[in-house]
């Protein structure tokens, strides 16, 4: 339910198109060749998304690591809502599948990967749950929006794109699979609860 | 969902479908190697059994270990409960102890409901069993192992499918839990049991009943055996043991009559000998060790849905997926 009691609509702009389809392709090539880059290859990489929208970047770049280095990294799926700091303030939430590659996450570089970096409390539970998985050898993060606000001390190894935004826009990721085309937009609207997440 | 869980019949299809895939997702968390989920530190789950239990309480226990509560046993046996306290005074302790959840199982039918609604206790109550009345998480752990095997795991994925309930209904907490939940899920649900063993008014059940068992197991997709609870029994229900077995007891004669897919199951104790025979009991259509392994993960799910948020989850829609 809205924060506010100001309807939808009422002082809502149209969203705004940041990244289209190509602008996403591109951002994710130029992502996965960094990975590669700064893991000198793709040995013992796994890649885990942050559901729901996090899980098929994830398999997209490393759909782009094996075309380069012929090589399938493992992919997988790590819920965080149970490890939130809001669990308790709202109905308890449905969980999303946590599927962990058989080789597990112990001495690997697990690369983190999101949609949409926001204050920062998503990654915080999702390290949290990867404490209770095993030990990797390292943790990055790759994420397709930085849109600033950081309400803890962390930050992405990689970026998609860099989006100054203001607290009251939303930032939605739609991917094909989940959604019906592929954009990043951005639209001015009320803060609503739900949107905090990232 | 309700903030208790005292009737399988209370549960909507959305609910009922939620339990299951939460329970799905945390069975996943057996084979890791930390066996523990943050979920509901700082909750206390209180197992308050009157009548003896050994699996029911051990597997709710273990449930709310893995979510990280703290729990608190509450037996009659050795307790205050045996010196003749009510369950009046018993629910205002543990008002005053600030459980957040009261397992309860009772020899009385309706103990649960009663502790629910009559104002002694803010937490939630859930049913683990009430006399001859309900044992809604049993249904619950059942319907997930019928949903695994021949479900395929998706929503409706029990929609059709028949499943054969077999023995003491009469006394079965579980028998009416399951035909109330099996039903919700779209199961057609067929009760065998001798005539004296069915109870009063079971024509109002959204069910099938037959005497005959061997004209029924051809045709079911799963057979689920009951114990014949004789600690219950004050009268002559049937005239011998040896007879009961020869026409309610699944042996290998009448499994070999089954479909290749049928599963068997048992909600334990069982009988070996009485209701279902070794071999049986041991072969590869039976999934009653899974059953238990499955208990496990379902009463998590029952725990996490009423206690993990501020309140009890929402099961309309995936309240999760909206706006990220």
């Amino acid at each position: 339910m809205p924060a506010h009691p100001r309807e939808a609509g009422s002082d809502q702009s149209a969203p705004r198109v940041v990244l289209d389809d190509r602008d996403i392709g591109r951002a994710l090539t130029r992502i996965s060749h960094e990975i590669l880059e700064r893991n000198k290859g793709a040995a013992d990489l796994v890649l885990l998304g942050i559901p729901s929208r996090g899980v098929p970047l994830a398999q997209r770049i490393a759909e782009r690591i094996a075309s380069v280095e012929g090589y399938a990294v493992p992919v997988g799926s790590l819920d965080v809502t149970m490890y939130r700091d809001d669990l308790r303030l709202k109905p308890a939430r449905a969980l999303l599948p946590t599927e962990i590659p058989p080789g597990g996450v112990d001495g690997r570089t697990v690369v983190l990967v999101d949609d949409v970096l926001f204050s920062g409390r998503t990654i915080r539970a999702a390290l949290d749950a990867l404490n209770d998985l095993g030990r990797p050898r390292a943790v990055r993060l790759a994420v397709l929006v930085d849109r600033g606000h950081r309400e803890l001390p962390i930050r992405a190894d990689f970026v998609g794109k860099n989006l100054p935004t203001s607290l009251v826009e939303r930032v939605r990721v739609t991917l094909a699979g989940i959604d019906e085309v592929d954009a990043v937009t951005i639209q001015a609207a009320t803060v609503r609860d739900e949107e905090v997440t990232a | 969902m309700n903030r208790h869980l005292l009737s399988a019949g209370d549960l909507s299809r959305d609910d009922a479908e939620l339990v299951l895939s939460t329970a799905a997702e945390l069975r996943e968390l057996a084979d890791r190697p930390i066996k523990k989920l943050p979920a509901l530190r700082g909750r206390t789950v209180v197992n308050l059994f009157f009548e003896d239990s050994t699996r029911t309480r051990i597997s709710f226990e273990a449930a709310a270990k893995r979510l990280s509560a703290d729990v608190i046993n509450f037996s009659a046996k050795g307790s205050s409960l045996s010196k003749g306290e009510s369950l009046k005074d018993t629910a205002l302790t543990l008002e005053a102890m600030g459980a957040d959840a009261v397992v309860v199982r009772h020899g009385a039918s309706g103990a649960p409901h009663r502790l629910a609604h009559s104002g002694w206790v803010r937490s939630s109550v859930v049913n683990a069993g009430d006399g001859t009345h309900e044992h809604p998480t049993q249904a619950l752990l059942d319907a997930f192992t019928l949903w695994r095997h021949l479900g395929g795991s998706r929503a409706g994925g029990l929609e059709g499918r028949r499943v054969a309930i077999v023995g003491d209904v009469l006394h079965s907490r579980v028998a009416r839990s399951n035909a109330l939940l099996l039903r919700t899920l779209g199961v057609d649900v067929t009760l065998v049991a001798p005539p004296t063993l069915l109870p009063v008014g079971i024509e109002t059940w959204p069910v099938d009943t037959s005497y005959d068992l061997d004209a029924v197991l051809p045709k079911v997709d799963a057979v689920m055996m009951l114990r014949v609870q004789r600690e219950r029994m004050s009268g002559g229900f049937f005239p011998t043991a040896r007879e009961y077995s020869r026409r309610y007891g699944l042996d290998g004669r009448r499994m070999a009559t089954l479909q290749d897919h049928t599963i068997v199951m048992h909600p334990g104790p069982m009988v070996r000998g009485m209701e279902i025979t070794a071999d049986v009991a041991d072969s590869d259509r039976s999934v009653i060790v899974e059953q238990v392994t499955n208990g496990v993960a379902v009463r998590m799910a029952v725990l996490y849905l009423l206690l993990g948020g501020n309140q009890p989850a929402v099961s309309t829609g995936t309240t999760n997926e909206a706006d990220e």
